[in-house]
């Protein structure tokens, strides 16, 4: 569980270093996540923030429906 | 995870949303350029709310033709959700105007209407938590939920349509109050109803875990009948 929990965290984390390491290997800062006026940045935070939402929901609901088997 | 299929669509749908959203080409409509993405997350909200307040009422209706405690917990929840989507379309619609009307509150018609529906489901809320005896705060409140829908519709749904606002739709604009549909064109209707769907169905999978918690906290009251 708790492996899991490092490894989704650090999916965001990879998304940034990858894109940073090909922006210094060519010398260019006009990579992907860069490039139009960086608005793929807005768009990868609110894909991190959407997906650690349902993350939080699949947790509550298996909690409630180990609750739910119990009775 | 229960019944998971439409969980697993509400997550694909909302992801699609959420990239698509940000990548295909929007048209350049007036002073809103890109701020008319906005469109794939506020306008759902509303639709969301719409369903999920209506469903609310339709189970307080089934609560006084059958007093089964069950409808009252279906009823709140579902009432709890679309309160929830109401505010945050109340906030995203501030943020909006803050860069399209010049001003976050700009004593809008439609911002007023539904500040007003909003209090009065809030009202609903302190009300339910202000009767302890459960039969008669299921009664009172599935009396009061009807009564919130029916005043709430005319709010968000009637009277915009009847007086000139900043806001699409409207006396003198087309559209309803919602949207201006001629505004939108394919790409962006492609991403729009799925949108819909995927909020509704995320604001539907947080309602189910609120009522599943309850049945299981009132158990020996459903029980008890």
């Amino acid at each position: 569980m708790r492996n899991k929990i490092y490894w989704l965290l650090s999916l965001p984390c990879l998304l940034f270093t990858r894109f940073d390491g090909y922006a210094q290997s060519n010398g260019v800062v006009e990579t992907t996540m860069r490039s139009n006026n960086k608005i793929y940045v807005v768009m990868a935070v609110c894909i991190t923030i959407l997906v650690g939402l349902f993350i939080y929901l699949v947790s509550i609901d298996k909690k409630i429906a180990k609750i739910e088997d119990r009775q | 995870m229960r019944k998971s299929w439409w969980k697993i669509l509400a997550a694909v749908l909302l992801i699609y949303t959420f990239t698509a959203g940000f990548l295909i080409k929007v048209p350049e409509l007036g002073i809103l350029k890109e701020s008319s993405r906005n469109l794939f997350f506020h306008v759902p909200m509303w639709f969301g709310q719409i369903i999920l307040l209506t469903t609310s009422m339709i189970y307080s209706i089934l609560y006084l033709r059958k007093p089964d405690l069950r409808y009252d917990i279906y009823a709140s929840s579902l009432a709890k959700t679309g309160i929830l989507m109401g505010v945050l379309g109340l906030l995203t619609g501030a943020i909006w105007a803050a860069y399209v009307w010049g001003a976050p509150w700009s004593n809008d018609p439609k911002q007023i209407g539904v500040a007003i529906a909003l209090l009065i489901y809030f009202a609903y809320l302190v009300l339910r938590n202000a009767i302890p005896d459960i039969d008669k705060r299921a009664k009172i409140s599935a009396v009061y939920n009807i009564f919130a829908y029916f005043i709430y519709i005319p709010l968000i749904m009637i009277l915009p349509r009847m007086v000139e606002s900043l806001h699409p739709g409207g006396k003198g604009v087309e559209g309803n109050p919602g949207l201006n549909g001629a505004d939108l064109d394919a790409a962006m209707r492609m991403v729009f109803w799925p949108a819909v769907i995927g909020w509704t169905l995320l604001g539907t999978w947080i309602t189910t875990l609120n009522i599943r918690l309850y049945l299981i906290r009132d158990k020996n009251l459903i029980n008890a009948k």
